[in-house]
């Protein structure tokens, strides 16, 4: 099983992935916890989450993430994809999920997930990471914050320097 | 002038550690070059034909003292003793080594500089007009704003991977000096009917290998509003812009295939789902930002300076500078003053360490420490008092940066070229320099008036050749370089892009085509028209005929 990385405002911790993502048109492994694509969770969602499993969904970057507003609540997770770490709209998917459709479930980045995103990754709101590279939960820590400041609002809540007490 | 606080200082020193800790990985192979490629360019280092070049920000175009006698230091440390300012009023260094650039950013940072994207895929060096703050002319001070949009920018989470690059300008008075039109989102400062503050705002705009004039999406927005708008924009732009293909991936591609009034209609939408109270700046901040620009300093002088005239009734040099290189101040008594960087035998945008050692002494006697780069490749020293001009002139003479040709015939953009850029199919800075050769006569250059002469080396049109009055464009064809010649293209408020003249040419004959289309401008022009007045008049017709003469 891959390993995931959890990251909160005390740090990264390396975690056991207990889910399962499920390729469209493979059967849904019994009792196990799974991501399933957005085609297939408009197709089948009823079903899959009457079963009793977690369920996430995974929102590649053409699709909308605003797709999901209804079935938000019942999700565990939503997984946004970076075929490419130069994809840049996952930052957009993530940002709507949790300043725009208040979403507080887990938000993972997977794909080609680099140390060198992990700064602006963590910034929109994603909080978990399937890294490409081989980072350590450590390593992960180190550079998602780097900044000592920021510059700009951003799904992470942060303050940003013009509101920073410091400021002159 | 802006100044750094510890909040900004620590920032500059983690984004130079940063960076310093990715160059080791790469130096010890633990990164890509494919990987690494993108944080080298989101910290201006590119790799060019034959050393990287370090691109330096240098926001809206404005330096103190302190910090042109450090690219002084870095031109002559880590370069070979000069640096070429550019179209986006940023410097580059053209012969960097990688293993020198952690210590170069470092001593930037000293001096509140960086490279922070000036490069890759996100929202380049917000660009204004280089007389901010010391022209009448401006509606408010572009620096401002500039300023908020550099700190929103700067390493915006959601907008640090876009589908391309982008470039956003601030203009401030009807006279754009900061070709607005063409670029990805240009704001012009205006007033509403009720006099509050905000933005005219153009998207779409572009050079490169299909230009555009950048369409007004928003005939007002609320200055106040600015950040939450431009949240909007580029949301929209990073979610439908093209990613599969770089030549169709700027957001001038996105608006023309949407058509403006739809992109503008799906920027509402987004804008009008955007929370304001988190994502525009306090007007406490603004207050804060806007402070930083009043001018301190600025003596209360009689209008026109006795001595200064007469100086420049005594000598025809000064004069002469004094007509093209000098302009009306807002303060009574005070000058603004162009620095050429477009001697006949430099290349343009170039200045060695001397000279901006010079330039940083100049502007500490008699500019108020005020340094501005112009986004065509020019100084200005913003803030002279009249009565020092003539001292100023003479110590401009000695270093060479008395020429006197702002906006004449010689004041020529040229990209890098085929001398430096891995990109480019042709020369350029050889060509600019046979055309500054053939008019010399300083006389004859200033009958010909404005004459705006722009010249890239590829389809790429770093040197903007889409917007010259006369634009040239280096091309290969079979293994020679050639030169397309455009008319008519303007990056001002009258903003246009140029057509093509006719059948290439060969190096040797630029200079000759652009004397031929001089004659017949001087030939026809009535009244006060400028070169691109009367070829709008005209056409294209008469212009061709005597370019081609010899071919029929």
């Amino acid at each position: 099983m891959s390993t995931l990385i959890k990251y909160t405002a005390n740090g990264a911790t390396e975690i056991e992935n207990a889910f399962v993502s499920v390729v469209d048109g493979e059967p849904v492994p019994q009792g196990a916890d799974i991501i399933v694509s957005l085609g297939r969770i408009k197709a089948e969602g009823e079903a899959l989450l009457a079963s009793g499993v977690r369920v996430g969904v995974q929102i590649e970057p053409a699709e909308a993430v605003e797709d999901l507003a209804e079935l938000l609540p019942r999700l565990a997770l939503v997984a946004v994809a970076f075929p490419k770490f130069r994809d840049g709209r996952a930052y957009t998917s993530a940002t709507l999920l949790r300043q725009r459709l208040g979403f507080n479930g887990e938000v993972r980045a997977v794909g080609d997930v680099l140390r060198e995103q992990a700064y602006v990754m963590t910034r929109c709101g994603i909080d978990a990471f399937v890294p490409a590279d081989g980072s350590s939960a450590a390593e992960w820590s180190r550079a998602a914050g780097h900044f000592r400041h920021v510059y700009q609002t951003a799904a992470d809540g942060r303050t940003p320097a013009h509101a920073e007490p410091g400021r002159r | 002038m802006y100044r750094y606080d510890a909040i900004d200082k620590e920032f500059l020193t983690d984004r130079s550690n940063e960076f310093r800790h990715q160059v080791g990985r790469r130096l010890a192979g633990e990164l890509s070059e494919d990987q690494f490629k993108p944080l080298r360019l989101m910290n201006g280092l590119y790799l060019q034909l034959h050393a990287y070049m370090l691109r330096v920000c240098i926001p809206y175009g404005t330096l103190n003292v302190a910090q042109v006698r450090r690219l002084a230091w870095i031109a002559r440390t880590y370069d070979k003793g000069y640096g070429h300012f550019t179209t986006r009023q940023n410097i580059q260094f053209h012969w960097v080594k990688l293993r020198d650039a952690p210590d170069i950013l470092d001593a930037l940072a000293e001096v509140d500089l960086h490279a922070i994207q000036t490069s890759g895929n996100c929202i380049r060096n917000t660009t204004s007009d280089p007389r901010a703050g010391a022209t009448a002319e401006e509606i408010d001070d572009p620096r401002v704003w500039s300023e908020a949009i550099r700190q929103w920018s700067t390493l915006h989470p959601e907008f640090s991977y876009l589908p391309r690059k982008f470039k956003i300008a601030v203009t401030a008075s009807a006279k754009d000096r900061t070709a607005a039109r063409v670029h990805d989102i240009g704001l012009a400062l205006c007033r509403g009917r009720d006099g509050t503050l905000g933005f005219e705002v153009m998207v779409g705009g572009g050079m490169g290998r299909t230009p555009f004039i950048g369409q007004t999406i928003k005939e007002f927005l609320p200055a106040t509003r600015l950040l939450s708008y431009l949240e909007a924009v580029l949301r929209v732009y990073n979610r439908a812009g093209r990613r599969d293909n770089i030549y169709k991936a700027r957001i001038k591609i996105l608006v023309s295939s949407l058509g403006a009034e739809e992109f503008g209609r799906q920027v509402e939408e987004e804008w009008a789902q955007i929370d304001a109270a988190r994502a525009d700046l306090p007007d406490t901040e603004l207050a804060r930002i806007r402070a930083a620009f009043i001018q301190p300093g600025l003596e209360v002088l009689p209008p026109v300076s006795d001595s200064y005239e007469a100086a420049r009734a005594a000598n025809l040099a000064l004069a002469r500078f004094a007509r093209n290189n000098v302009s009306a101040h807002k303060a009574p008594g005070y000058a603004i003053v162009d620095v050429s960087l477009k001697a006949h035998d430099a290349t343009p945008g170039d200045a060695n360490s001397d000279q901006l050692e010079a330039i940083a002494d100049l502007a500490e006697r008699f500019s108020l420490g005020d340094i501005r780069v112009t986004h065509e490749q020019n100084l200005v020293l913003p803030h002279v008092k009249q009565s020092d001009l003539p001292a100023l002139f003479e110590g401009l003479v000695a270093v060479g940066l008395a020429t006197p040709n702002i906006n004449l015939v010689s004041d020529i953009i040229a990209c890098p070229g085929l001398d430096y850029c891995a990109l480019a199919n042709a020369r350029a800075i050889p060509v600019a320099q046979s055309i500054a050769q053939r008019f010399l006569d300083a006389d004859r250059a200033e009958l010909v008036g404005e004459l705006k002469i722009k010249i890239s080396g590829c389809i790429n049109a770093c040197g903007h050749h889409h917007v010259g009055h006369i634009g040239i464009l280096g091309v290969d064809k079979k293994g020679e370089e050639y030169y397309q010649l455009t008319l008519g293209g303007s990056g001002a408020e009258d903003a246009s892009i140029g057509k093509i003249l006719g059948p290439g040419l060969n190096a040797d004959q630029v200079a000759p085509a652009v004397d031929r289309l001089v004659e017949v401008y001087l030939a026809e022009r009535q009244g006060e028209e400028r070169f691109l007045d009367t070829y709008r008049r005209i056409g294209m017709t008469p212009f061709k005929e005597a370019v081609y003469v010899d071919a029929h």
